[in-house]
């Protein structure tokens, strides 16, 4: 039970390699970085392994720890946060997810960055990256999620400017940060709100005394609502969801690997987790359910859309990752906590292969990212080909792929579930159909037909092993990691269902309460759904092969004739530019023309200045008085002598 | 607290002894001049630090404390003591006073011995000004504070130095005046009471206990003269125009300085002064004070977004972050009024390690344009990255100092004015946006100015100033308990003197109007005499 008591551990070892490689890492060569800090990443994921068999040998009893109490961080009145750590079923596969995809993309990275100035400070962010994801998912109140919830933030910032010389890379980061942050303004006033109505921020009195309340109506929006609404727009930001999601695509800015690490498979995951975290929260606040389902639903839909036309490849896996976070808030809006983490997880390892992958390909051709420049790479980077091809069966639902499973268990929740909305099982279909079809769409673009680059120029070479490993590795995950729900088809178990059944079993058990007419749906629906969903992948499979295996040139002559449609597409709705000029522009505007200029300078400032002249004027005025003249002094005691007796005589009147 | 019975009166006057050795000293030896007060304020330094050995945390009173008669004639008091909201002021004066004599080391080059002199009497009218419980002593540091500040500004600044100099003066002389017919004010009432003095704890006392009756309109005008003085000091929008040129044209150790202590003598008079002498006038104040520190936030971030001079920009930001210590403070609750402490600390921390990062690009480039930076990551990684995490720190990023005060002013305010805190909060956003934004036309992007291409990095000077500060940033970002603990006694104390929202002209006057003091006796039969003339 060493970790299990000592749970500080599995923070402090990415910590100390951030430090480590920090401090010291600037004038080590490259051997010494990798032992600092992907050793300790390595070290993280090993102490995780005990943790997690520590964590498997404890009775049922046992469950749920009572968290570790490290220290008092902020105490004034009655309010209090502690530093202090937990460990649940959610936890355990929240820290399996981040430490396991963590420790290989970092491995990768050996590879990828090796060529990059400023090595040891692309790690040691990497490394506090860890350290902040690990605090926020074993953080065990409100306020310490917080902390891991900015402070991935700020990596992501720091990674995302990583060419900080570019300026799209400066402005990509900036963006990041600040968009998340629009978010956390909500999440911070859900925070105060969360305090003021349950008098702690400690999750367990939390869950405690909202277990107790009421549930709210849809239509009469109580506490409970206004909180839970509030944390979501701090999970939209994070999440990338609609309307916030415009930080992610521009965060390809940062290097491929923390696109894979911070913009797939962990970091944009948070918002997903802290709404399952708040499951007992969102079960009683049925309004925040729909607005999480509804948020969810449009966003799959909508990025599914901006993915089918981009010609950047990472630009289409960023808009595939928006579309898939969708989903997995749908699975939570629908009451399908469990469907949404796993949906997590299997989306961690097929997302970060994709990353990965698409990185390899980026390496292969030196650089380049359009897949317009690129075809025909199938034989020449066959390893880089194999395992991509294997992550986009996974994430457009091929079966028996990790995919499949997940996204037909949120599919099947939002058709059959307790909170069942055929509306939106209708978006996550056809926005799965898309995803097959853009999924296809980039590989027969990549690695199909005829090369469009310069055979000459263009040295195309597969990427080195330390590149290749973590690349077969997830790929092998791809296929097995959803078989824990294979169970289901002939009528078993669903172990991952079962595993976290202690966090949201109150929740499921409510919303069963609240739909006393619903029952479960028969086992043979669920072979039908997931037959349907196939069906649906399978046209997308075909549409993409149509247009870019069979008629090449047809995509071209679909785009002209669709016209503005497909413009629409291409510029992304226009949405960075309607933000541009409705908000930011006029803010700044009139920052610097009103109240700057006008209020500041001209009238306050203005004011100040033109009281300090009227009184050296009048000083100056007065001075002249004292003339030294005896006959207008005599004057001036005329008038003063009159102003007395004038005084004197309104006194007595 | 045997043994501590000087403290207080050493730290006040050993950094004017420290000045007046100074004047010894040959006005050349430039190296010897700067070891010397460098060394003279850490001696300074450490002996502050005494103070947390014998403050204890149960006593919501004055510690530490010195009384003696100084001018008796006119009831005038030596009255010195530390409270849980003076001791961390004290320890940030005697801690940023070593970083701004070390930052000077080589930008000043004119009057050098002057300079650190002044910077010595500065420091002791500072302690001075945290020590003083006699409203008499308290003046007469506010204004010996101010004259080596001039001077700092007008002498050794840049640009249009004097004109800032005279405006800083200007405004806050304005303030000092008023506040000193308020205090005049106070002297003639409690010598009505029957008991003249300028000593503040009495004072507070014979208000509290109804010795000294104080009719509504009268403590609201007390009240205002005061408030005004304050909020100018802090200073609370619309008052803070002397701010911006006063910063942008002192010179670094000034700025620090100005930043960093002296405008928390306003915040730290309004909990010193305004709450517990006028209790009701604070609460009925209360909506109007808070609403102008929102807009405070709120304008000053918009302002600051739009600055094209990085130091001007800084300047900006602190009547953005004053205006979270003002709102704290104005809710009357413990948790928002602790962070409101402790957000003053935290703010003179950062800001003041922001402006050290300016002037060491100043001390450089001669230039605060961003037209004339940018991409100044490149030649000095060191600077940029400490630079970075001063605006981390600013922003109120969690683990950092800055998050915990505005983190609990938010959770104070919340719990009584819902509103207030969702508009200050939006300065969370705003913070994000113009310090990044700076961050960025400074450091980041490609060199574009031939001149900024092979700048030296931070030197092994600089790097121990900056090392120091963010190892304080660090320290109160995680361990605040070690502060809010000492201020626990005290700002309980202080809300229960003001918690009572009947000030006492409810609760005086009542009784007082049976027996009327001679005074008010006078008052009345002028009244009415002047009415029933005609």
């Amino acid at each position: 039970m060493f970790i299990l008591n000592h749970l500080w551990i599995i923070l402090a070892l990415p910590l100390a390699g951030s430090m480590l490689t920090l401090l010291a890492g600037r004038h080590w060569p490259q051997k010494y970085v990798n032992l600092s800090s992907v050793g300790f990443v390595v070290l993280a994921f090993l102490s995780y392994c005990e943790l997690a068999r520590e964590f498997f040998s404890l009775t049922a009893a046992h469950i749920p720890l009572p968290p570790a109490d490290y220290f008092t961080w902020m105490t004034a009145g009655n309010f209090r946060v502690d530093f202090a750590l937990q460990v649940d079923q959610l936890t355990i596969v929240m820290l399996g997810v981040v430490t396991f995809v963590g420790m290989l993309i970092h491995i990768y990275s050996v590879g990828y960055m090796a060529h990059e100035e400023g090595y040891y400070r692309f790690f040691a962010e990497m490394n506090l990256f860890m350290f902040f994801m690990l605090t926020l998912v074993m953080a065990s109140n409100l306020v310490l999620l917080f902390v891991g919830w900015e402070g991935v933030g700020l990596c992501s910032y720091l990674l995302i400017s990583f060419f900080f010389q570019k300026k799209s890379a400066a402005d990509a980061g900036k963006k990041a940060f600040i968009t998340t942050r629009i978010g956390d303004f909500g999440f911070t006033i859900g925070i105060l709100m969360a305090f003021w109505t349950f008098g702690s921020i400690d999750y367990k009195t939390m869950f405690a005394a909202a277990a107790n309340m009421p549930v709210e109506g849809m239509h009469q929006w109580g506490v409970l609502t206004s909180i839970c609404l509030l944390l979501l727009a701090g999970a939209v930001g994070k999440s990338a969801q609609l309307p916030l999601y415009v930080w992610l695509p521009d965060a390809m800015e940062g290097p491929t690997p923390v696109s894979a690490l911070i913009h797939a498979a962990t970091m944009v995951t948070a918002g997903v987790y802290m709404v399952a975290r708040m499951n007992v929260l969102f079960s009683h606040a049925p309004a925040a359910m729909l607005a999480v389902a509804i948020i969810g639903g449009a966003t799959a839909l909508y990025a599914a859309t901006i993915g089918l036309a981009q010609n950047d490849i990472k630009k289409v896996l960023a808009y595939s990752t928006i579309s898939q976070l969708g989903y997995m808030f749908l699975a939570c809006g629908v009451g399908a906590y469990a469907a949404g983490i796993f949906h997590l997880m299997t989306h961690a390892f097929f997302k970060a292969l994709l990353f990965l992958a698409a990185g390899s390909v980026i390496h292969a051709m030196g650089g380049q990212q359009d897949m317009q420049y690129m075809g025909g790479l199938r034989k020449k980077i066959p390893w880089t080909f194999g395992t991509m091809l294997v992550a986009t069966l996974a994430i457009s639902g091929a079966p028996l792929f990790a995919g499949f499973f997940s996204k037909d268990e949120i599919l099947f929740d939002a058709y059959a579930g307790a909170n069942a909305n055929p509306i939106l099982y209708g978006v996550g279909l056809f926005a799965a159909l898309l995803t097959a079809c853009y999924m296809f769409r980039l590989i027969f673009l990549t690695f199909y037909g005829k090369p469009r680059y310069d055979e000459h120029h263009v040295h195309v070479h597969e990427s080195p092993k330390v590149m290749l490993v973590p690349l077969v590795i997830l790929a092998i995950l791809s296929v097995i990691g959803g078989w824990f729900v294979l169970p289901t088809y002939w009528g078993g178990k669903d172990y991952f269902k079962g595993f976290l059944d202690p966090v949201f079993s109150g929740s499921t058990e409510l919303a069963a309460k609240l739909h006393p007419s619903w029952t479960e749906p028969p086992h043979s629906l669920e072979l039908t759904m997931a037959a349907i969903a196939v069906g649906v992948a399978f046209v997308g499979f075909l549409i993409a092969w149509y247009l870019y295996i069979r008629k090449p040139a047809l995509p071209k002559k679909l785009a002209n004739a669709s016209g503005p449609v497909y413009t629409l597409l291409l510029n992304k709705y226009y949405v960075d530019e309607l933000y541009g000029a409705v908000i930011i522009r006029p803010l700044i505007w009139i920052s610097r023309n009103v109240l700057w200029k006008v209020i500041d300078v001209g009238l306050i400032d203005g004011t100040v200045n033109g009281v300090a002249f009227l009184s050296r004027e009048s000083g100056n005025g007065l001075r002249r008085m004292q003339s030294g003249n005896t006959r207008s002094y005599a004057a001036w005691v005329i008038v003063g002598a009159v102003a007395v007796t004038v005084f004197f005589v309104w006194m007595v009147r | 607290m045997a043994g501590h019975n000087y403290l207080l009166t050493v730290l006040t006057f050993f950094p004017l002894a420290g000045a007046f050795t100074l004047l010894l000293l040959s006005g050349d030896d430039h190296v010897w001049i700067r070891r010397f007060t460098l060394f003279a304020s850490v001696i300074e330094f450490i002996m502050s630090l005494f103070l947390l050995r014998g403050f204890s945390l149960a006593d919501g009173g004055y510690q530490f404390e010195e009384f003696y008669d100084w001018i008796p004639s006119l009831h005038i008091h030596y009255h010195m003591g530390v409270d849980g909201i003076s001791l961390f002021l004290i320890l940030l004066t005697t801690f940023l006073t070593p970083l701004a004599i070390l930052c000077s080391w080589n930008s000043i080059h004119e009057h050098v011995k002057e300079f650190f002199a002044m910077l010595l009497v500065l420091e002791m009218g500072m302690v001075g000004v945290f020590c003083a419980l006699d409203l008499f002593l308290f003046f007469v540091f506010w204004e010996v504070m101010l004259i080596p500040m001039y001077f700092l500004i007008g002498v050794w600044g840049h640009g249009r130095k004097v004109y800032a100099a005279l405006k800083f003066i200007l405004y806050t002389m304005f303030g000092s005046i008023l506040m000193l017919v308020g205090i005049l004010w106070l002297f003639h009432l409690s010598g009505v009471a029957g008991n003249p003095t300028f000593d503040l704890p009495a004072i507070v006392s014979m208000l509290h206990n109804g010795q000294i009756s104080l009719p509504w309109h009268s403590e609201l005008l007390l009240f205002l003269a005061f408030i005004l003085a304050f909020a100018i000091k802090v200073p609370v929008f619309p008052l803070h125009t002397w701010l911006p040129d006063a910063h942008t044209e002192a010179p670094t150790a000034g700025s620090v300085i100005l930043a960093g202590v002296l405008l928390k003598m306003g915040t730290y008079g309004m909990l010193r002064f305004c709450l517990p002498l006028f209790p009701e006038a604070s609460h009925r104040a209360a909506p109007v004070i808070a609403t102008l520190a929102i807009i405070g936030i709120i304008y000053a971030a918009l302002v600051a977004m739009v600055q094209t001079n990085l130091k001007r920009l800084v300047a900006y930001t602190s009547v953005s972050h004053l205006g979270f210590v003002v709102l704290g403070i104005f809710v009357f609750n413990p948790t928002a009024m602790e962070g409101a402490i402790y957000q003053m600390l935290n703010h003179g921390v950062s800001t003041g390690m922001l402006f050290l990062v300016c002037g060491m690009i100043y001390d450089r480039r001669h230039t605060y344009e961003f037209s004339e930076l940018g991409g100044l990551a490149k030649p000095m990684p060191v600077l940029c990255a400490f630079f970075l995490f001063a605006c981390l720190s600013s922003l109120a990023l969690p683990m950092l100092n800055g998050f915990i005060g505005e983190f609990m002013i938010l959770i104070g305010t919340f719990e009584h004015h819902a509103a207030w805190a969702i508009w200050a909060a939006t300065g969370a956003i705003l913070s994000a946006v113009y310090l990044l934004w700076a961050y960025q036309r400074t450091a980041l992007e490609k060199v574009t100015v031939a001149k900024n291409e092979n700048l030296p990095d931070a030197s092994p000077r600089e790097r121990l100033i900056l090392i120091t500060a963010s190892i304080v940033i660090v320290f109160m970002g995680v361990a605040s308990p070690l502060f809010t603990h000492r201020m626990d006694a005290t700002t309980n104390a202080l809300l229960q003197q003001v918690g009572d929202r009947t000030g006492y002209a409810a609760r005086h006057v009542a009784p007082q109007a049976a027996q009327p003091t001679q005074h008010e006796l006078a008052l009345h039969s002028v009244k009415f005499e002047r009415r029933a003339q005609p």
